[in-house]
């Protein structure tokens, strides 16, 4: 029995590979037909097996799976390793993504439907589908790394997938920029794991964690740290990186350059997760860094806050989602710093199905709109598009927590889990959750208001050909409609007051406000009831309502306070000067520096000093030796004399 | 014993002499000369040291071979003496300080450590021995092969010394045996058939 | 009975006088390669004086040998002479100064 599951396990990952790599490699000879055909097969395959697995780990109790498929090499003892570890955090992990990618996959025909790219496009998301399932089914660090690396890749190869436009490829260097420096504290991170516990198995380090906590590391003299703090601050790096977090968050908005499958693909609903899911599986280390929790609090705190207050100035459609998300994922983060990791997760797999739900609804609506992004030239699509129209509402009630969608679970159980909080921080981020809904709010109902309401601001060839669009985008928008709608119900009970994640998330005693949160918990209906009094969902309908007032109402008073508030409007309009400050300070240093290096560095010490230095200084050793060489005898005698003289000298002096 | 000495003496300032004089001779065939008389006189030194057979080689191959080969150049060649004078004086004082620091120096090894006095008695060989067949005794057993390369080594010499100097003359002619031997009939030989002529009458 | 010292001071005076000799000749190589016969002469004096006083043959063959090679190295060298002479019809070393840098 355990044997069939090992080759489960393999062929998870492995069937998106194989469809990747066949219309990869093979796309010109199966054709459009064949590449999505191959690759959606793949997927498939993989999909049903998770769900395969979740059943055998979570319905039928199956111990928790921790094997070693290939070993790669041995170094110094220490292993490197494939190897699956298959517990009830992998399981939903592997069914979420396996399932959005699914969608995304059949989205995808019609949304890329007259690209010439069609076959590479099908064969990168295949290859992100395998990428991200070993990120997270790994059970070492060696191939959580590759995962990492692999999604950062396809990532960078899909935002730069229209190639030839140059704020694309803009776009992609910056994303890779700024994960290479996520990647880089994550990778010492994983040096410092190493470096304590001398493995780099999941099981190995856990069990070893509460023996570094006791460690001190001295990166500056004199000033100890706690090991375990640097540990956790350095891997939370990677996660800030990948999961877009203040300040390294610089690079999602800009990934919407990406096609739109992608955006919900990998920049809403999985691989920027990936940083929220590593936290929540190293859960054993951050429980031990109360330090650690507490920067991942604020910085998530920071993150949800500030960036949904970007989403409300933008007229990009696309980007208010993206920072949508960047707000989404800022609520994770706080989750994970309050230690109510299930709740994280929980919002985790939540915001993937409506936050993809809302990118392929608004890649619906670009669709139909001819590829215009911009919202003011939206306006009464509702009555054109009306699946789309109903999807995106499902989606957009979900993310703002209306009580009873999706969000509003997760949503409230991360307010009610900060509150409780006892970590230092906690009462900055409780704020900044609670104003953050508001926020979530307006800039929700400001998109689905400016674009399927009031005024048809489209010119008139556009609107003559407004039709609904087809079944392959309209079926996945259903299909992730009726999770992000009904999936709370199912899944708060066990997930975050049940046993549902067993020994896969560790939580002190003292830090488990899930627990605390529990005493109190009386069903899914008493939690939604309940919600109905809440401040959360009172700011929440505060913020429908300014929208309203705001976009369909009164749109006059809005452009006056942009008037009238400009200096703050133009501080969100540039982002609070994040890529101001990074192009002129990291980027501007960076060429700087390297502008000093090739001056001083190659042109005057290599080439001028090392190179033609070394020729200059044998021509002119040789032009000092040719006038010795007189080219007569007696001065060749002489010097032979004068030496044999010295010679005999040394010797009866000497 | 003091006849040794008297001898010995008188051969040495007649060999520091001439080669005093070789070094200062104005003319090159006189430094040639007094080549010679230092090669004898050294010679006759050899021979107070019981060496006969080099102290005749050394008269048979210098004097007699080397030597007149010196000579020979120096008469064949056309030079301009008083060029080849020049600086004579100037470099003197270098030369002679020189050489006599070297002395000097020697001289010091010689009586300070070098340990020549502790050798004071050689062995006097009899009437009965043959400094040749000695050497020959050791040349041809352990000292074969440097002796084989010595012959050698003479040989490219002698050929060096031809190829060197040869001079072919471009309009001379020579005899080829090989090919006089060779030659056939046809090669040398050739019939021709032609109709009889008549001598025409009246023309 | 004479000492060997006597022997090796007369050998260093010959040296010596032959050191000076390329110094004082330096235009001549005629002279020039006197005086090299000369040193070799003073080495050669030495090597049968070390024989006879040391009872050693060996010495002997040795200078037997290099008596050879100053044979060889004067045929060769006059030879050269000869040829140089005959190209650039002069002997004068300030005249032969192609090999300079």
């Amino acid at each position: 029995m355990a044997d069939n599951y090992r080759l489960v396990y393999l062929l998870i990952p492995l069937s998106p590979l194989i469809g990747a790599i066949v219309a990869g490699l093979f796309g010109r000879q199966i054709g459009r037909k064949g590449a999505h055909r191959v690759t959606i097969i793949g997927v498939g395959i993989s999909f049903l097996l998770s769900l395969l697995v979740f059943k055998h780990i979570i319905l039928d109790g199956a111990p928790v799976f921790n094997g070693t498929v290939y070993t790669w090499m041995i170094s110094g003892g220490i292993h490197f390793q494939i190897g699956f570890l298959i517990d009830s955090l992998t399981a939903l992990m592997l069914v979420v993504v396996t399932f959005v990618s699914l969608m995304v996959h059949i989205y995808t025909i019609g949304y890329m439907y007259d690209d010439p790219g069609y076959q590479r496009f099908f064969s990168y998301i295949a290859l992100f589908t395998f990428a991200m399932l070993m990120l997270v089914m790994a059970n070492n660090f060696m191939q959580l790394f590759f995962g990492w690396e692999a999604v950062g890749l396809v990532s960078y190869l899909l935002i730069g997938f229209w190639y030839t436009r140059e704020t694309a490829i803009y776009a992609n260097l910056k994303a890779f920029l700024v994960n290479r420096v996520g990647d880089f504290g994550f990778l010492l991170g994983i040096a410092g794991v190493v470096l304590y516990s001398g493995s780099l198995d999941y099981v190995d380090v856990f069990k070893a964690a509460p023996h570094i906590a006791q460690q001190h590391i001295e990166l500056f003299q004199g000033h100890p740290w706690s090991a375990i703090t640097v540990i956790c601050l350095l891997l939370f790096v990677g996660a800030m990186g990948k999961s877009a977090q203040v300040p390294l968050h610089v690079w999602l908005p800009d990934s919407m350059e990406g096609p739109t499958p992608i955006s919900a693909l990998i920049h809403a609903a999985t691989m920027v997760t990936a940083g929220i899911f590593m936290v929540a599986r190293m859960s054993p280390l951050f429980e031990l860094s109360t330090t650690a929790l507490s920067v991942v609090m604020v910085i998530g705190a920071i993150t949800a806050l500030f960036m949904g207050l970007l989403g409300v100035v933008q007229y990009d459609i696309k980007r208010v989602i993206a920072y949508s998300t960047l707000s989404q994922l800022g609520y994770m983060t706080v989750a994970l710093g309050a230690s109510a990791y299930a709740a994280g997760i929980f919002h985790l797999m939540t915001h993937a199905f409506f936050k993809a739900l809302l990118f392929l609804g608004a890649g619906s609506v670009i669709i139909a709109m001819h590829h215009e992004q911009d919202m003011r030239q939206m306006g009464g699509l509702r009555k054109y598009m009306p699946i789309t129209y109903w999807t995106t509402m499902i989606g957009g009630l979900a993310l703002i927590g209306f009580p009873g969608f999706a969000g509003f679970f997760s949503k409230d159980a991360i307010i009610e889990a900060v509150h409780e909080s006892t970590v230092p921080g906690a009462g900055f981020a409780y704020w900044a959750v609670l104003i953050s809904v508001f926020v979530t709010a307006l800039y929700t109902f400001r998109m689905i208001f400016m674009v399927f309401h009031g005024k048809e601001r489209m010119d008139e060839h556009t609107r003559s050909h407004l039709h609904e669009t087809p079944a392959v985008v309209t079926v996945p928008l259903i299909l992730l409609a009726v999770p992000s709608a009904l999936i709370g119900w199912f899944t708060v009970g066990p997930l975050l007051f049940g046993h549902y994640f067993g020994s896969a998330i560790y939580v002190l005693p003292a830090h488990d406000v899930l627990r605390e949160l529990g005493v109190g918990y009386h069903g899914a209906l008493a939690f939604v009831i309940h919600g109905f009094t809440q401040a959360p969902f009172l700011l929440a309908m505060l913020g429908v309502a300014t929208a309203w007032y705001f976009t369909l109402q009164r749109p006059d008073i809005a452009e006056a306070m942009k008037h009238r508030l400009g200096w703050i409007y133009q501080i969100l309009v540039n982002k609070y000067g994040f890529d101001r400050f990074n192009e002129i300070f990291f980027a501007g240093g960076g060429r700087g520096i390297g502008r000093i290096f090739w001056r001083v560095g190659d042109v005057r010490l290599i080439d001028g000093l090392l190179v033609n230095g070394t020729a200059r200084t044998v021509g002119w050793m040789s032009g000092v030796m040719r006038r010795i060489q007189s080219g007569y005898l007696y001065h060749y005698a002489f010097a032979m004399i004068i030496g044999l003289l010295v010679l005999l000298t040394w010797i009866v002096f000497g | 014993m003091i006849t040794e000495k008297v001898m010995f003496f008188v051969f040495a300032s007649v060999l520091v002499f001439a080669a005093l004089r070789v070094i200062t001779a104005r003319n090159p065939v006189h430094s040639a000369l007094f080549l010679v008389l230092a090669f004898f006189s050294s010679s006759a030194l050899w021979i107070l040291l019981q060496a006969e057979f080099l102290a005749i080689t050394l008269v048979l191959v210098y004097v007699g071979a080397v030597m007149v080969l010196f000579l020979f150049v120096v008469m064949m060649l056309d030079i301009n003496l008083t060029k080849l004078r020049e600086g004579f004086i100037k470099y003197l004082p270098v030369g002679a300080t020189v050489a006599l620091l070297i002395i000097a120096e020697m001289i010091i090894v010689l009586n300070a450590n070098f340990g020549a006095n502790k050798i004071t008695s050689p062995m006097i060989h009899g009437p009965g021995y043959s400094n040749t067949a000695a050497i020959g005794g050791v040349m041809y057993t352990d000292y074969l092969y440097p002796f084989e390369i010595a012959a050698v080594i003479l040989l490219v010499a002698i050929i060096a010394a031809i190829v060197l100097t040869l001079r072919r003359k471009v309009g001379a002619k020579s005899q080829s045996p090989a090919a006089q031997v060779q030659v056939r009939k046809s090669d040398r030989l050739r019939v021709v058939k032609m109709p009889v002529e008549r001598k025409e009458i009246g023309q | 009975m004479i000492p060997l010292s006597y022997y090796l001071i007369l050998g260093a005076i010959l040296f010596c006088l032959s050191v000076a000799g390329i110094f004082i000749n330096r235009k001549n190589v005629i002279i020039l390669l006197m005086s090299i016969e000369l040193m070799l002469l003073a080495v050669n004096m030495n090597f049968i004086a070390f024989s006879h006083y040391m009872n050693d043959i060996a010495g002997q063959v040795f200078v037997f040998f290099i008596l050879t090679v100053a044979a060889a190295e004067a045929a060769i060298g006059l030879a050269i002479l000869v040829v140089l002479y005959r190209n650039k019809s002069t002997i004068n070393v300030d005249d032969l100064d192609s090999m300079k840098g």
